[in-house]
This record gives structure tokens, C-alpha cells and sequence, in this order.
């Protein structure tokens, strides 16, 4: 009985709670234990500095997930597509840009560390505002309503200089001489921990908020929220309070990338920082808890270090969004759940062959892709500006038709290869699938 | 006398020029098992959407325990003790059996909005839901998502679902139809049992569960009652036998 009371999402019970913990989170720990110790691989013990590069792409992604996972509580929890997550975000970050400046002017005495609580704040009031009309409505025209949301604030932005400083956006400094530590943060690497602890704080509130009676019915409107009036519920106000919810997080989002830039822009409520958050989201996929983590991690990793090597980023995670749309729509935290039965069934040793024989087509097609956008790539913007196309010191030259053969054949032989290989994985998947099933039907 | 669990007066529903529902009257009296048998397109189901608020009136009032419901939004409807199934499946397909079930008590006991409560230390609820799963012979489906479960199965469930809330008057949308013989028997026993001490309003085609359960018959022809009384003056009328077409309604027990 005492089994069957606690729920498929219930925190164990007192006994062996710190174990079952360990034993359960055991991921979420290892992220965290990574994201502390991952500055000091950048080290560099000459001058005592840790590589400002790193800490920035580090300090970017955690920002991103507590923004890619508050906009999933929107689209993956409650089945609400929202085109103007940004806006929760940027104002929650105008709001802590002008707190932080009152502070160090010495009006408002307030510690940096709780400052993104007050972004949090700053994004929860105005989600309650704008989320008063926004879930009115539901599917397309909540969508519809979020992207006129998203316009307006920018145009706002641009508009209303006192609070959003126009073109150039609202400046303060971080050094505002008020900490609950003493520290004064004008290293990056103390706003760096800084971001790392919100981090935690806002997953471990934002999954816990996954197990209360309204997230459930968030779950339950976005799967049939017309079954949810006639058991008591207003869809309506699910949706409200859950937007509500959503722009706390997204407003302590906002208030990090405050505090790491000391500058907000109306860059940060317009679209494509919205979109930006769709990105994440989906590539990481909506219907898993982590897999806005997981998307966050790659988009940022992908803008910042990819963007470094190659003027075509864009177009990079563009195409890995369209083939997830496409062919993973649970994103890669979906796939990753669909390879939890047969790891289970400790079959997943059965598919290492059959992965393994994807690896060098799937790696044909990506070369050949990539050099077909580069070549391009290196024809247009680089030829503009002045670049050329150098692969460990062999000059490329796309004027001649030689790389785009070989790119063509990469891109051809390739993709042909990958079919018959994709093929055969299909059919060694389906295999180890019908025998777990069979080997559950017998158990 | 107190008033009865619903009445409808002088209910008329039309969509556009055609009209669906012309003038129905009804009573369902507390603790009685009510079946609204009717032909196809005869507006049973039509009837359940203006009752719980599915859809607006035309004209008429509806009265639960004699207050007036009809103008409410189906969640006030359902907080006030009313709940319905539906005819079409109608679940939380992506979350699981037992999720589908607790959602279903979280408002009666009091949830509400409550983003502070963890739901898995509500042992209360837990157990209650625990127990309504079994009293529908789902436990052996509890962490299935109810959107992989059989179709017989998946009628249980929104039948368990309906009854969650603790609501005393349930009206149940052809909780029978689409199954086989067996299935159905099962169905039938299923309700009588979960339902004992509620007021029961089903719409329902299959004559054989009708008779087995109901206490009142109401028969609804083109929108309006021809005949409501006790299964046996049901089965005698001779309206009734001619709405059917003139197969008389023994054929349809058999």
C-alpha cells in the first residue's frame, strides 16, 4: 500500500531520502558539480584568470536554460506556443538594470545576490498584465496574441526612453558595494557562481512546480482542456497563473543577463530572442523536463563557439532546427527518453553496430553540408570581407570548381550511403523493440 | 417536498434555423437511475451539452437542487456537484491512468490553483485516487499513458474520471457504446456499483443496459419527451414502438 500511495512523482519518503536523491538526480547533480568546477579547466595559473570567453559562454547558457525552461513551461507544459517570451525576459531585465543603478546610488540598500529575485519580480508583474490578455485565448490566436505582445513591447522600447533608454539601451554597474558576501563582482568569474546558484534555485523550483496541482492541470488543458472545465477547472485561469509563473522565471533570466552585461537593450524583448527561446526549446524538446537544458546548451554552444569559426551559425542551427522539426519532434530529449526501455531491457549494447555504421555517412553528409554553406558562405559575406577559406593552412579556393565537386560527392555519396545505413538501423530497432515487448509479454 | 436533483423547463436549443431541443421538461428525482433513450439525431446528446453547460440555452431554465445553472460555465456546473462523460472518449491522453484519475479529485478536495502543494505527499488524495483506480479495474494500467490504453479501458477511465469529483448527479454519454457484449455487462456493474446513492442521468441505445438500469425512462423523439415513466410503461407505449420505427422495443432487448 505505502508503494502505491506515493505517486509516480513523489519525493521518496523520509527513509534513504538523501540516497533515493542521489540515486534519482544523480544527473542533475553531476550538471551542477560539472558547471562549478568547468571554469577552473580554464585556468590560466600565469596570470591568475580564468579564460573570459568560457565564462561568458558559460554564464550565456546558464541564463538560457532558466529562460529555454520557463518558455517550456508554457509550450511543453501547458501546450501554449508563445511568440513573445522575450518580453518577460527584457523587462525583467530593465527592471533589475534600474534597481541595481537606485542600489548603488544608495536609495535602495539591496544585496546583488537577491537583485534577480526582483527581476523575478519585475517579470511576474508584468506577466500578469500581459498575460491577462494573452490567455484569453488558447492555441493560434494566444500565439497570434503573444507576437502583437512582442511587437508592441519593442516598439515600446524604442519608444519610452526614461524606463528603456531608446536605441541605446539602460547601462548600470554590477560593483554597487552591496553583498551579502562582501564581494564586489567585478570579476566575471563571481557573477559566473552567481548565475550558476539562480540556476539551480530556478530548476529546482520550476521542477517542483511540475508536481503541484498546477502544473498538473496545465498538463491536463494542453491534452484536452475542455475535459478540464468538467472536472472544476478554468482553463482560463490555468493558463493565466501558469504565464504568471513562467515570467518570474524568465524575469530572473533576464536580471542574470543584467547583471553579466551591466547593459540592456531592447534586443532583449524582441523577437528573435523570443525565437531564440523557441529554439532551444524545441531542439532540446518540449516533452522532457531536461530538454530545454539539454537545447539551451547546444544553441548557446552553437552561437558562441560555433559563430567563432564560421559566419554561417545561423544557418546551422536553422537546419538542425528543421530536421529535429522533422524527424525527432520530441527533440533530443525525446530520443534520449526512447532509448530508456531498451537500456532497461540492457539491450542498448544490441545497437552500438548499427550506430556505429551511421557514423561515417552521417559524417559524409555533415562534411559535404558544410562545406557547400562555407564555399557559399566564403563566395559571398567572406569575399566582402576580405577572408579566405583555409583548412589546416590549404588555402580553399570556391572560384574553382574542384571543392564544389568534392562537396557535391560528399553531399551525394554521402546521403545515399546514409540512406541504406538509416535503413538497416531502422530495422535493427525495430528488432531489439519486438523483443523487449515480447520478452514483457512472457515476464 | 424538496426539489429534484435537476429540472429542466421548457428547454429549447437551436443551432442557426434548426431547432434541436423544442421545449423539454424534465425531472430527475434525487437517487434515481435516469436513462434518455431516443433515436439517432433525437437530441440526447445536445440535451447533456445545455446541462452541463457545454453549450448556451435558448430559452428554458435548468435547475440543480433548485438553483438555477443554466448561463453557468461548465466548471461552475461541475463545482456544483454535476458531472458529465462524454460520448467521444474524453481523457488526458498523454498522462498517465492514475494522473488522469487525480486530476479529476484535485478540485473537490480543495486544490484548487495550489502551486505550493507537492503533489506526491498528498497521502489523502494519493490514497483516494489509489482507490477510485481500483474501483475501476485499472490498477494494472496505473503508469500507462491513458491514451495507450484499450478502448474499453479508456471508457472506464472516463467514467472514473467523471465520478472523481465526488459530484452526486453524473450524467454518463453512452458509457456503453463500442463494446462487445461481455465489455458492456462489465461496463454496466461498473456503474451500478460506482454510482450507488448518486443521481444517474445516462443516455444510452443499448435497451438491454437501459432496462437493467434505469428507474425512469425518458424517450426523446426530434427534440422534444414523448414518454418518461417506469422501463415497464415504457416498453408498453405505443408512441414509443412507433418512434422506433415499428420495431417494437422487445426486438431491441433481445
Amino acid at each position: 500500500m505505502s508503494e502505491g500511495v506515493v505517486g509516480t512523482t513523489a519525493a521518496p519518503l523520509a527513509a534513504g531520502r538523501a540516497g533515493g536523491l542521489l540515486r534519482r538526480q544523480w544527473p542533475w547533480l553531476a550538471t551542477l558539480v560539472f558547471a562549478l568546477v568547468v571554469p577552473w579547466f580554464f585556468y590560466d595559473w600565469t596570470t591568475g584568470r580564468h579564460s573570459g570567453f568560457v565564462v561568458a559562454m558559460l554564464s550565456q547558457i546558464g541564463i538560457m536554460v532558466i529562460f529555454a525552461l520557463s518558455y517550456n513551461m508554457l509550450m511543453g507544459q501547458a501546450g501554449l506556443l508563445s511568440f513573445g517570451h522575450a518580453v518577460l525576459l527584457g523587462l525583467g531585465g530593465y527592471v533589475t538594470a534600474h534597481v541595481i543603478t537606485a542600489s548603488k546610488a544608495g536609495s535602495v540598500p539591496l544585496p546583488l545576490e537577491v537583485t534577480p529575485l526582483v527581476g523575478g519580480l519585475g517579470g511576474l508583474f508584468f506577466a500578469i498584465v500581459l498575460g491577462y490578455f494573452a490567455t484569453k485565448q488558447r492555441a493560434t490566436a494566444f500565439a497570434m496574441i503573444t507576437l502583437g505582445i512582442g511587437e508592441l513591447i519593442t516598439a515600446c522600447a524604442l519608444m519610452f526612453q526614461t524606463f528603456f533608454g531608446g536605441e541605446g539601451g539602460v547601462s548600470t554597474n554590477r560593483m554597487t558595494g552591496h553583498s551579502l558576501f562582501g564581494l564586489a563582482y567585478g570579476a566575471s568569474i563571481q557573477v559566473y557562481y552567481l548565475i550558476v546558484a539562480w540556476t539551480a534555485i530556478s530548476i529546482v523550483l520550476m521542477l517542483l512546480l511540475t508536481r503541484t496541482p498546477l502544473g498538473r492541470m496545465a498538463n491536463a488543458c494542453r491534452d484536452n482542456f475542455e475535459r478540464a472545465q468538467f472536472v472544476g477547472y478554468d482553463p482560463r485561469l490555468v493558463r493565466f497563473f501558469q504565464f504568471a509563473l513562467s515570467g518570474f522565471f524568465a524575469g530572473i533570466a533576464g536580471a542574470l543577463y543584467t547583471l553579466t552585461y551591466e547593459i540592456v537593450t531592447y534586443d532583449t524583448v524582441a523577437a528573435s530572442m523570443s525565437a531564440n527561446a523557441l529554439l532551444m526549446t524545441y531542439i532540446g524538446g518540449v516533452g522532457v523536463f531536461a530538454g530545454p537544458v539539454i537545447g539551451a546548451v547546444l544553441i548557446v554552444l552553437l552561437q558562441s563557439w560555433v559563430s567563432l569559426l564560421s559566419n554561417s551559425w545561423l544557418v546551422y542551427a536553422g537546419v538542425l532546427f528543421i530536421l529535429m522539426v522533422t524527424f525527432a519532434p520530441g527533440g533530443i530529449g525525446g530520443l534520449v527518453m526512447m532509448h530508456q526501455p531498451i537500456w532497461r531491457a540492457r539491450r542498448l549494447g544490441r545497437l552500438a553496430g548499427p550506430y556505429l555504421r551511421l557514423l561515417l555517412p552521417g559524417l559524409l553528409v555533415v562534411v559535404g553540408f558544410v562545406l557547400v554553406v562555407e564555399l557559399c558562405s566564403f563566395l559571398t559575406i567572406g569575399a566582402a570581407q576580405g577572408k579566405s577559406f583555409t583548412l589546416s593552412r590549404v588555402t580553399i579556393e570556391p572560384r574553382t570548381p574542384l571543392p564544389w565537386a568534392v562537396a557535391a560527392v560528399l553531399l551525394v555519396g554521402g546521403g545515399l550511403w546514409l540512406r541504406r545505413a538509416a535503413g538497416g538501423f531502422a530495422t535493427a530497432w525495430h528488432a531489439v523493440v519486438a523483443e523487449i515487448k515480447a520478452a514483457g509479454m512472457s515476464a | 417536498m424538496t426539489a429534484p436533483a435537476l429540472r429542466l423547463i421548457d428547454v429549447e436549443k437551436s443551432f442557426g434555423p434548426t431547432a434541436v431541443i423544442m421545449g423539454v421538461s424534465l425531472d430527475v428525482t434525487t437517487g434515481s437511475r435516469h436513462a434518455i433513450i431516443g433515436p439517432n439525431g433525437a437530441g440526447k446528446t445536445t440535451l447533456f451539452n445545455l446541462v452541463s453547460g457545454r453549450f448556451p440555452l435558448s430559452a428554458g431554465r435548468i435547475e440543480l437542487h433548485g438553483r438555477r445553472i443554466d448561463g453557468l460555465d461548465p466548471h461552475e456546473i461541475t463545482r456544483r456537484g454535476l458531472s458529465r462523460s462524454f460520448q467521444v472518449t474524453s481523457i488526458f491522453s498523454r498522462m498517465s491512468v492514475f494522473e488522469n484519475i487525480r486530476c479529476g479529485l484535485l478540485w473537490s478536495r480543495g486544490y484548487r490553483y495550489s502551486f505550493w502543494h507537492l503533489l506526491g505527499r498528498e497521502r489523502a488524495l494519493n490514497a483516494a485516487a489509489e482507490r477510485l483506480l481500483a474501483d475501476v479495474n485499472l490498477e494494472a494500467r496505473r503508469d500507462l499513458p491513458a491514451g495507450l490504453l484499450s478502448y474499453a479501458e479508456q471508457r472506464a477511465l472516463e467514467i472514473g474520471i467523471t465520478i472523481a469529483g465526488g459530484a452526486d448527479t453524473v450524467l454518463l454519454d453512452e458509457p456503453t457504446a463500442g463494446m462487445s457484449r461481455s465489455e458492456a455487462d462489465h461496463a454496466v456493474a461498473l456503474i451500478r456499483r460506482i454510482t450507488a446513492g448518486k443521481t444517474l442521468v445516462m443516455v444510452e441505445h443499448d435497451m438491454s443496459v437501459v432496462f437493467d438500469l434505469a428507474d425512469v425512462v425518458t424517450v426523446l423523439v426530434y427534440g422534444q419527451v414523448i414518454a418518461s415513466g417506469p422501463p415497464a410503461e415504457i416498453r408498453a407505449n405505443r408512441a414509443v414502438q412507433d418512434a422506433y420505427l415499428g420495431a417494437p422495443v422487445e426486438t431491441g432487448i433481445a
